[in-house]
Protein backbone atom coordinates (compact mmCIF):
# COMPACT_ATOMS: atom_id res chain seq x y z
CA UNK A 1 0.00 0.00 0.00
CA UNK A 2 2.82 2.37 0.87
CA UNK A 3 4.45 1.82 -2.48
CA UNK A 4 1.14 2.29 -4.26
CA UNK A 5 1.15 5.84 -2.91
CA UNK A 6 4.72 6.40 -4.10
CA UNK A 7 3.82 4.87 -7.46
CA UNK A 8 0.78 7.15 -7.75
CA UNK A 9 3.05 10.13 -7.07
CA UNK A 10 5.54 8.85 -9.63
CA UNK A 11 2.79 8.35 -12.20
CA UNK A 12 1.60 11.93 -11.72
CA UNK A 13 5.19 13.19 -11.86
CA UNK A 14 6.08 11.34 -15.06
CA UNK A 15 2.88 12.21 -16.91
CA UNK A 16 2.94 15.85 -15.79
CA UNK A 17 6.59 16.36 -16.69
CA UNK A 18 6.20 14.68 -20.08
CA UNK A 19 3.20 16.90 -20.75
CA UNK A 20 5.32 19.93 -19.79
CA UNK A 21 8.18 18.82 -22.06
CA UNK A 22 5.80 18.12 -24.93
CA UNK A 23 4.15 21.51 -24.51
CA UNK A 24 7.62 23.11 -24.61
CA UNK A 25 8.47 21.27 -27.84
CA UNK A 26 5.10 22.16 -29.29
CA UNK A 27 5.73 25.86 -28.56
CA UNK A 28 9.24 25.57 -30.00
CA UNK A 29 11.19 26.45 -26.83
CA UNK A 30 13.88 24.51 -25.01
CA UNK A 31 12.07 24.42 -21.69
CA UNK A 32 9.56 22.46 -19.69
CA UNK A 33 6.33 24.44 -19.57
CA UNK A 34 4.52 23.86 -16.30
CA UNK A 35 5.45 20.18 -15.90
CA UNK A 36 5.49 20.39 -12.12
CA UNK A 37 2.18 22.26 -12.12
CA UNK A 38 0.49 19.63 -14.29
CA UNK A 39 1.87 16.86 -12.09
CA UNK A 40 0.48 18.60 -9.01
CA UNK A 41 -2.94 18.95 -10.62
CA UNK A 42 -2.90 15.26 -11.58
CA UNK A 43 -2.07 14.31 -8.00
CA UNK A 44 -4.84 16.47 -6.51
CA UNK A 45 -7.40 15.22 -9.03
CA UNK A 46 -6.46 11.55 -8.76
CA UNK A 47 -6.51 11.73 -4.96
CA UNK A 48 -10.01 13.24 -5.07
CA UNK A 49 -11.17 10.62 -7.54
CA UNK A 50 -9.75 7.70 -5.54
CA UNK A 51 -11.24 9.06 -2.32
CA UNK A 52 -14.64 9.34 -3.95
CA UNK A 53 -14.47 5.68 -4.94
CA UNK A 54 -13.17 4.68 -1.54
CA UNK A 55 -9.93 3.39 -3.02
CA UNK A 56 -7.59 5.83 -1.31
CA UNK A 57 -5.93 3.92 1.49
CA UNK A 58 -4.44 5.83 4.45
CA UNK A 59 -1.12 4.10 3.90
CA UNK A 60 -1.06 5.30 0.31
CA UNK A 61 -1.22 8.83 1.64
CA UNK A 62 1.77 8.10 3.86
CA UNK A 63 3.82 7.10 0.83
CA UNK A 64 3.21 10.53 -0.65
CA UNK A 65 3.52 12.25 2.71
CA UNK A 66 7.03 10.93 3.23
CA UNK A 67 8.18 12.82 0.16
CA UNK A 68 6.48 16.03 1.12
CA UNK A 69 8.30 15.80 4.47
CA UNK A 70 11.59 15.22 2.62
CA UNK A 71 10.96 18.44 0.81
CA UNK A 72 12.90 20.77 3.13
CA UNK A 73 15.98 18.50 3.40
CA UNK A 74 16.01 18.30 -0.40
CA UNK A 75 15.85 22.09 -0.62
CA UNK A 76 18.76 22.31 1.84
CA UNK A 77 20.76 19.96 -0.38
CA UNK A 78 19.71 21.99 -3.41
CA UNK A 79 20.92 25.24 -1.91
CA UNK A 80 24.26 23.64 -1.11
CA UNK A 81 24.87 22.80 -4.78
CA UNK A 82 24.11 26.28 -6.13
CA UNK A 83 26.79 28.28 -7.89
CA UNK A 84 26.82 30.92 -5.14
CA UNK A 85 30.37 32.02 -5.93
CA UNK A 86 29.43 33.08 -9.46
CA UNK A 87 26.38 34.92 -8.19
CA UNK A 88 28.56 37.08 -5.97
CA UNK A 89 31.62 37.41 -8.18
CA UNK A 90 30.00 38.50 -11.42
CA UNK A 91 29.96 42.09 -10.43
CA UNK A 92 27.50 44.79 -9.69
CA UNK A 93 25.40 44.35 -12.82
CA UNK A 94 24.48 40.74 -11.98
CA UNK A 95 23.74 41.66 -8.37
CA UNK A 96 21.52 44.61 -9.29
CA UNK A 97 19.80 42.72 -12.13
CA UNK A 98 18.96 40.01 -9.60
CA UNK A 99 17.83 42.26 -6.77
CA UNK A 100 15.94 45.22 -8.32
CA UNK A 101 13.41 43.11 -10.34
CA UNK A 102 12.48 41.23 -7.17
CA UNK A 103 11.78 44.48 -5.36
CA UNK A 104 9.81 45.83 -8.33
CA UNK A 105 7.64 42.69 -8.39
CA UNK A 106 7.16 42.68 -4.63
CA UNK A 107 5.76 46.19 -4.88
CA UNK A 108 2.90 44.72 -6.93
CA UNK A 109 1.98 42.10 -4.32
CA UNK A 110 -0.50 44.22 -2.31
CA UNK A 111 -2.29 45.40 -5.46
CA UNK A 112 -2.72 41.89 -6.87
CA UNK A 113 -3.76 40.55 -3.46
CA UNK A 114 -6.64 43.03 -3.49
CA UNK A 115 -7.81 41.60 -6.81
CA UNK A 116 -7.73 38.03 -5.51
CA UNK A 117 -11.07 36.40 -4.64
CA UNK A 118 -11.70 35.94 -0.93
CA UNK A 119 -12.81 32.60 0.48
CA UNK B 1 41.81 8.08 2.80
CA UNK B 2 41.50 7.45 -0.91
CA UNK B 3 39.26 4.41 -0.45
CA UNK B 4 37.00 6.27 1.98
CA UNK B 5 36.36 9.05 -0.54
CA UNK B 6 35.68 6.45 -3.25
CA UNK B 7 33.25 4.73 -0.88
CA UNK B 8 31.45 8.02 -0.08
CA UNK B 9 31.14 8.92 -3.75
CA UNK B 10 29.79 5.47 -4.55
CA UNK B 11 27.18 5.80 -1.80
CA UNK B 12 26.68 9.49 -2.44
CA UNK B 13 22.96 9.78 -1.89
CA UNK B 14 23.05 8.09 1.50
CA UNK B 15 26.00 10.21 2.61
CA UNK B 16 24.10 13.33 1.47
CA UNK B 17 21.17 12.27 3.70
CA UNK B 18 23.56 12.06 6.62
CA UNK B 19 25.22 15.44 6.05
CA UNK B 20 21.90 17.18 5.37
CA UNK B 21 20.55 15.67 8.57
CA UNK B 22 23.52 17.11 10.49
CA UNK B 23 23.09 20.55 8.88
CA UNK B 24 19.42 20.53 9.83
CA UNK B 25 20.11 19.35 13.38
CA UNK B 26 22.61 22.14 14.04
CA UNK B 27 20.34 24.71 12.37
CA UNK B 28 17.48 23.65 14.62
CA UNK B 29 19.75 24.11 17.66
CA UNK B 30 20.89 27.55 16.43
CA UNK B 31 17.26 28.51 15.81
CA UNK B 32 16.26 27.51 19.35
CA UNK B 33 19.24 28.87 21.28
CA UNK B 34 20.47 31.92 19.35
CA UNK B 35 17.22 33.25 17.86
CA UNK B 36 14.79 31.76 20.42
CA UNK B 37 12.86 30.20 17.56
CA UNK B 38 12.29 33.54 15.81
CA UNK B 39 14.10 32.47 12.64
CA UNK B 40 12.85 29.00 11.64
CA UNK B 41 15.38 26.18 11.60
CA UNK B 42 14.56 25.43 7.98
CA UNK B 43 15.48 28.99 6.94
CA UNK B 44 18.81 28.68 8.77
CA UNK B 45 19.54 25.29 7.16
CA UNK B 46 18.87 26.66 3.68
CA UNK B 47 21.12 29.62 4.43
CA UNK B 48 23.84 27.29 5.76
CA UNK B 49 23.56 25.28 2.56
CA UNK B 50 24.20 28.44 0.54
CA UNK B 51 27.16 29.42 2.72
CA UNK B 52 28.67 25.94 2.34
CA UNK B 53 28.13 26.17 -1.42
CA UNK B 54 29.89 29.53 -1.50
CA UNK B 55 33.00 28.33 0.34
CA UNK B 56 33.06 25.10 -1.64
CA UNK B 57 32.93 27.19 -4.80
CA UNK B 58 35.87 29.32 -3.63
CA UNK B 59 37.84 26.19 -2.78
CA UNK B 60 37.14 24.05 -5.86
CA UNK B 61 36.30 26.81 -8.40
CA UNK B 62 33.54 24.45 -9.55
CA UNK B 63 29.94 25.20 -10.42
CA UNK B 64 28.16 22.68 -8.24
CA UNK B 65 28.77 23.94 -4.71
CA UNK B 66 29.72 21.22 -2.24
CA UNK B 67 28.98 18.52 -4.81
CA UNK B 68 32.39 19.41 -6.32
CA UNK B 69 34.19 18.34 -3.14
CA UNK B 70 35.41 14.72 -3.40
CA UNK B 71 33.10 12.48 -1.41
CA UNK B 72 30.16 14.87 -1.55
CA UNK B 73 29.03 14.14 -5.10
CA UNK B 74 25.76 12.65 -3.83
CA UNK B 75 24.46 16.15 -3.15
CA UNK B 76 24.05 16.56 -6.87
CA UNK B 77 21.45 13.80 -6.83
CA UNK B 78 19.72 14.77 -3.61
CA UNK B 79 19.67 18.48 -4.50
CA UNK B 80 19.09 17.94 -8.21
CA UNK B 81 15.94 18.75 -10.15
CA UNK B 82 14.53 15.20 -10.09
CA UNK B 83 14.17 14.91 -6.32
CA UNK B 84 13.31 18.58 -6.01
CA UNK B 85 10.39 18.34 -8.45
CA UNK B 86 9.26 14.98 -7.06
CA UNK B 87 9.08 16.46 -3.57
CA UNK B 88 7.37 19.65 -4.76
CA UNK B 89 4.70 17.58 -6.54
CA UNK B 90 4.13 15.52 -3.40
CA UNK B 91 3.25 18.67 -1.43
CA UNK B 92 0.18 19.05 -3.64
CA UNK B 93 -1.56 16.23 -1.81
CA UNK B 94 -4.27 17.81 0.29
CA UNK B 95 -4.04 21.15 -1.50
CA UNK B 96 -7.41 22.59 -2.37
CA UNK B 97 -8.31 22.39 -6.03
CA UNK B 98 -11.15 24.85 -5.41
CA UNK B 99 -8.75 27.57 -4.27
CA UNK B 100 -6.40 26.94 -7.19
CA UNK B 101 -9.26 27.17 -9.66
CA UNK B 102 -10.65 30.33 -8.08
CA UNK B 103 -7.28 32.11 -7.92
CA UNK B 104 -6.23 30.82 -11.35
CA UNK B 105 -6.97 33.97 -13.40
CA UNK B 106 -5.10 36.24 -10.94
CA UNK B 107 -2.27 33.69 -10.95
CA UNK B 108 -2.01 33.98 -14.73
CA UNK B 109 -2.06 37.78 -14.53
CA UNK B 110 0.70 37.72 -11.91
CA UNK B 111 2.76 35.42 -14.18
CA UNK B 112 2.64 37.85 -17.10
CA UNK B 113 3.31 40.86 -14.87
CA UNK B 114 6.14 38.99 -13.15
CA UNK B 115 7.92 38.20 -16.43
CA UNK B 116 7.38 41.64 -17.99
CA UNK B 117 8.36 43.66 -14.93
CA UNK B 118 11.45 41.54 -14.14
CA UNK B 119 12.50 41.79 -17.78
CA UNK B 120 11.98 45.56 -17.91
CA UNK B 121 13.82 46.15 -14.63
CA UNK B 122 16.74 43.99 -15.81
CA UNK B 123 16.93 45.82 -19.13
CA UNK B 124 16.84 49.26 -17.50
CA UNK B 125 19.67 48.34 -15.12
CA UNK B 126 21.78 46.89 -17.93
CA UNK B 127 21.15 49.98 -20.07
CA UNK B 128 22.06 52.28 -17.19
CA UNK B 129 25.34 50.39 -16.82
CA UNK B 130 26.36 50.97 -20.41
CA UNK B 131 25.01 48.00 -22.39
CA UNK B 132 23.28 49.17 -25.55
CA UNK B 133 22.75 46.32 -28.04
CA UNK B 134 19.32 44.70 -28.17
CA UNK B 135 20.64 41.09 -27.91
CA UNK B 136 22.66 41.71 -24.71
CA UNK B 137 19.94 43.83 -23.11
CA UNK B 138 17.31 41.16 -23.85
CA UNK B 139 19.57 38.41 -22.46
CA UNK B 140 20.16 40.26 -19.18
CA UNK B 141 16.47 41.13 -18.92
CA UNK B 142 15.74 37.42 -19.41
CA UNK B 143 18.30 36.57 -16.71
CA UNK B 144 16.35 38.81 -14.36
CA UNK B 145 13.45 36.37 -14.87
CA UNK B 146 15.23 33.12 -13.93
CA UNK B 147 18.64 31.55 -14.44
CA UNK B 148 17.12 29.26 -17.07
CA UNK B 149 15.41 31.96 -19.12
CA UNK B 150 18.67 33.97 -19.38
CA UNK B 151 20.86 31.36 -21.09
CA UNK B 152 17.99 29.98 -23.19
CA UNK B 153 17.30 33.49 -24.52
CA UNK B 154 20.99 34.39 -24.88
CA UNK B 155 21.69 31.23 -26.85
CA UNK B 156 18.69 31.81 -29.10
CA UNK B 157 19.76 35.40 -29.85
CA UNK B 158 23.47 34.63 -30.15
CA UNK B 159 24.57 36.81 -27.21
CA UNK B 160 28.23 36.63 -26.10
CA UNK B 161 29.20 34.15 -23.40
CA UNK B 162 30.12 36.78 -20.79
CA UNK B 163 26.66 38.36 -21.18
CA UNK B 164 25.09 34.90 -20.80
CA UNK B 165 27.22 34.38 -17.67
CA UNK B 166 25.93 37.66 -16.23
CA UNK B 167 22.35 36.63 -17.03
CA UNK B 168 22.83 33.32 -15.21
CA UNK B 169 24.41 35.11 -12.25
CA UNK B 170 21.50 37.58 -12.08
CA UNK B 171 19.05 34.67 -12.03
CA UNK B 172 21.01 32.91 -9.28
CA UNK B 173 21.14 36.13 -7.22
CA UNK B 174 17.36 36.39 -7.62
CA UNK B 175 16.79 32.80 -6.55
CA UNK B 176 19.01 33.21 -3.48
CA UNK B 177 17.41 36.52 -2.55
CA UNK B 178 13.90 35.03 -2.78
CA UNK B 179 15.01 31.99 -0.74
CA UNK B 180 16.41 34.09 2.10
CA UNK B 181 14.09 37.10 1.81
CA UNK B 182 10.66 35.42 1.64
CA UNK B 183 10.28 34.48 5.32
CA UNK B 184 11.58 37.91 6.34
CA UNK B 185 9.25 39.93 4.11
CA UNK B 186 6.18 37.66 4.30
CA UNK B 187 4.41 39.53 7.14
CA UNK B 188 4.75 42.88 5.34
CA UNK B 189 3.29 41.80 2.01
CA UNK B 190 0.42 39.75 3.40
CA UNK B 191 1.93 36.43 2.34
CA UNK B 192 -0.12 34.10 4.52
CA UNK B 193 -2.98 32.70 2.43
CA UNK B 194 -2.93 30.15 -0.42
CA UNK B 195 -4.20 32.90 -2.76
CA UNK B 196 -1.33 35.24 -1.88
CA UNK B 197 1.15 32.37 -2.28
CA UNK B 198 -0.13 31.76 -5.82
CA UNK B 199 0.32 35.44 -6.69
CA UNK B 200 3.75 35.45 -5.09
CA UNK B 201 4.83 32.39 -7.10
CA UNK B 202 3.64 34.04 -10.30
CA UNK B 203 5.46 37.30 -9.61
CA UNK B 204 8.74 35.75 -8.46
CA UNK B 205 8.93 32.79 -10.80
CA UNK B 206 12.10 31.11 -9.62
CA UNK B 207 10.58 27.74 -8.64
CA UNK B 208 13.49 26.80 -6.40
CA UNK B 209 13.61 30.19 -4.67
CA UNK B 210 9.85 30.48 -4.26
CA UNK B 211 9.44 26.95 -2.98
CA UNK B 212 12.38 27.22 -0.58
CA UNK B 213 11.28 30.63 0.64
CA UNK B 214 7.70 29.50 1.20
CA UNK B 215 8.88 26.33 2.95
CA UNK B 216 10.70 28.51 5.46
CA UNK B 217 7.66 30.80 5.79
CA UNK B 218 4.83 28.27 6.05
CA UNK B 219 5.09 24.80 4.45
CA UNK B 220 1.34 24.80 3.78
CA UNK B 221 1.85 27.54 1.18
CA UNK B 222 4.44 25.62 -0.89
CA UNK B 223 2.08 23.82 -3.29
CA UNK B 224 0.19 27.01 -4.15
CA UNK B 225 3.32 29.06 -4.83
CA UNK B 226 5.00 26.26 -6.78
CA UNK B 227 1.87 25.77 -8.86
CA UNK B 228 2.18 29.19 -10.53
CA UNK B 229 5.98 29.50 -10.35
CA UNK B 230 6.39 26.35 -12.42
CA UNK B 231 4.82 28.09 -15.43
CA UNK B 232 7.08 31.13 -15.13
CA UNK B 233 10.26 29.76 -16.69
CA UNK B 234 8.28 28.40 -19.64
CA UNK B 235 6.49 31.71 -20.15
CA UNK B 236 9.80 33.59 -19.87
CA UNK B 237 11.49 31.30 -22.43
CA UNK B 238 8.50 31.90 -24.68
CA UNK B 239 8.31 35.70 -24.38
CA UNK B 240 11.92 36.89 -23.98
CA UNK B 241 13.48 35.71 -27.27
CA UNK B 242 10.32 36.63 -29.21
CA UNK B 243 7.87 39.39 -28.25
CA UNK B 244 10.14 41.12 -25.75
CA UNK B 245 13.16 40.92 -28.07
CA UNK B 246 11.18 42.43 -30.97
CA UNK B 247 10.01 45.13 -28.60
CA UNK B 248 13.63 45.91 -27.67
CA UNK B 249 14.57 46.07 -31.35
CA UNK B 250 11.70 48.46 -31.99
CA UNK B 251 12.67 50.71 -29.08
CA UNK B 252 16.41 50.90 -29.83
Amino acid sequence: MLLRGVALLAACFVSGQILGETLGRFLGIQANVGGVGFAMLFLILSQNELEKRGLFHLEMGEGVHFWSKMYIPIIVAMSSVQNVRVAFSNGLLALLAGIIPVIACLALMPLLSKLAPKD
Amino acid sequence: MEYIITFLDKNGLVFAFLITGLIMYFSERISKTLTRGKIPGSAISIFMGLVLAYFAGLETLGKKGIADIPGFSGFEIMGGPMFRDFAIVSTAMGASFAIIKKTGPIGVLSLFLGVIISFAAGVIIAYAMGITDAESLTTIGAGACTFVVGPVTGTALGASSDIIAISIAAGVVKSILVTIGTPLIAPYIGLKTPQSAMIFGGLMGTTSGTAAGLAATDPKLVPYGAMTATFYTGLGCLMCPSVLYFLMRAIL
